[in-house]
């Protein structure tokens, strides 16, 4: 049952009005003939995709590939990314001399380093996690270096007058003030990540969920296709939501 | 400061950074001048150097790059005309602010490039795909920036217009949106660079002329050097639209 406060909040109304709007809207085009019906399919068809695509065991196969894709390149981008940012954000002299390369090649659409990682890696899953990585690196590095020099100065120095070790400064002060930079960094990684790995998926594979919506679009099976756009988009969202609870959990920069 | 230490603070560190870059290069044209590398995955330098000029005499590049960057303005345009007046109303509506300014934001985080086989189907296999996918992706930081900005208006000002008895659309030409135009500046910069990602993006899935679809060419021709050469291209016009942006962004704020 919705909560009593739900129903009369005039917010959680509008997104409510929003959402029906959308739908009522794609209907209504579907219903008019406005647009082809293959291209414009009923709610029900999609909902019956949507349904018969999380019944069937080739979803889950595609989507471990996928996984793996974007975990790794999490994993490898993401933690050389992690490595890069905090020695640029630790040394002045290295964010003079480095750091400018990192931000120019940042908004480089990367999907045009795809054709050098597939003669690289091959047409398996490794290319599509190589071009994760590169994609994931950026943010990370940037994010990480800018978390180094935005730790609170007075606790470096809290932490120099006490005498503590090196170990000690790393556990009690650096750590605990790089949680959201790190949280920060890995949620933009993440989205970045994703993006890399299915656009060359869509581009060139045999497996994963951009190859299956490829196959699909490929076959004008347009009601599977938007069923496995949205299937990406909610596991895009709900990975989206746990980092985000991360970032909230570690509350504001300190 | 003394000029040792400006000089060792501000001038040694670019250069210990283009040294590096021109040592990695070197290496780079000795390793595969001796065999080390594989010249058909990663052509030397000077293959690459060699393969730059013929973009222009054989690949027609001008004609790529012009569509490329015709298609990215375009979505920038666009993206300003709805963005702007959205982010406005999200300003100027607080309950239509706090409905949707979250849906925004995470429609910015989400991986809206992957839309476009909808696109697709909808436009088909033609420039308003690409235009219509950048300005999509373009749209949420051009609409939270608005907001942004317009929320951050000093109340003094509006009150000075109100007090002048301007009328709401003199108000918001003359005073929000001038006092907002940094804030905004930055929001098109943003929505400029992720429309020249998907963009180059979608040429490259599509094969609908542009930048993309040239490398994607010359990939499918195992033209490596020229790829090499193009994708260069790419990442100097990266660079010049940040720059570029950086610069405007600096002027609006002078303003």
């Amino acid at each position: 049952m919705a909560h009593p406060r739900l129903i009369t909040d005039p917010i959680w109304l509008l997104r409510v009005a929003a959402v029906v709007a959308i739908l009522l809207a794609w209907q209504s085009v579907f219903w008019s003939g406005l647009l082809y019906r293959g291209v414009v399919p009923s709610l029900w068809a999609i909902g019956g995709a949507l349904i018969g695509l999380l019944m069937s065991g080739q979803f889950y196969g595609n989507l471990a590939v996928t996984a793996y894709e974007v975990g790794g390149a999490l994993l490898i981008g993401g933690g050389l990314g992690l490595l890069a940012g905090i020695g640029l954000g630790a040394s002045r002299f290295a964010s003079r001399g480095f750091e400018p390369y990192v931000h120019y090649l940042a908004p480089t659409p990367k999907i045009v380093f795809l054709p050098v990682l597939l003669v690289a890696f091959g047409t398996g899953p490794h290319s599509k996690l190589a071009l994760g990585a590169v994609s994931a690196f950026f943010p990370m590095a940037l994010t990480m270096a800018a978390g180094v020099r935005g730790i609170d100065p007075v606790l470096l120095r809290v932490g120099r007058s006490l005498r503590l070790r090196r170990v000690q400064m790393l556990r009690l002060i650096y750590l605990p003030a790089l949680v959201r930079p790190v949280a920060v960094g890995l949620r933009l990684a993440f989205g970045l990540a994703m993006v890399g790995a299915l656009l060359a998926e869509i581009s060139l594979s045999n497996a994963g969920l951009g190859y299956i919506a490829a196959q699909d679009y490929g076959h004008f099976q347009t009601a599977e296709m938007y069923a496995v756009l949205i299937m990406i988009f909610a596991l895009a969202a709900a990975g989206n939501a746990v980092i985000g609870r991360v970032v909230r959990t570690a509350g504001p920069a300190r | 400061m003394s000029n040792a230490a400006r000089w060792r603070e501000r001038v040694v560190p670019p250069l210990v950074g283009i040294g590096v870059l021109l040592a990695l290069i070197g290496l780079w044209q000795y390793f595969a001048d001796i065999g080390a590398i594989n010249r058909f995955v990663a052509p030397a330098p000077d293959d690459i150097a060699r393969a730059l000029p013929e973009l222009f005499t054989e690949e027609n590049l001008p004609a790529s790059f012009a569509q490329s960057l015709g298609e990215t303005l375009a979505a920038g345009a666009i993206a300003a005309a709805i963005g702007i007046p959205a982010g406005w109303a999200l300003h100027r509506r607080r309950i239509v602010g706090f409905a949707f300014e979250g849906w925004v934001a995470n429609l910015a985080a989400a991986p809206l490039v992957l839309l476009y086989p909808l696109f697709l189907v909808v436009f088909g296999r033609n420039a308003a795909t690409i235009i219509a996918m950048a300005v999509v992706s373009a749209l949420p930081p051009v609409i939270l920036k608005t907001k942004e900005g317009l929320d951050g208006v000093r109340r003094a000002l509006i009150d000075v217009g109100r007090g002048l008895r301007l009328s709401p659309r003199a108000l918001f030409l003359r005073i929000l949106l001038p006092a907002a135009a940094p804030v905004i500046g930055t929001g098109l910069r943003l929505g400029l660079i992720l429309a020249l990602i998907s963009v180059v993006g979608i040429e490259y899935l599509i094969h609908f002329g542009g930048m993309g679809d040239l490398i994607a060419a010359l990939g499918d021709r195992f033209e490596v050097a020229r790829m090499f050469a193009a994708i260069g291209f790419v990442v100097l016009i990266s660079v010049g639209f940040h720059a570029l942006g950086e610069q405007v962004e600096k002027w609006l704020t002078r303003v």
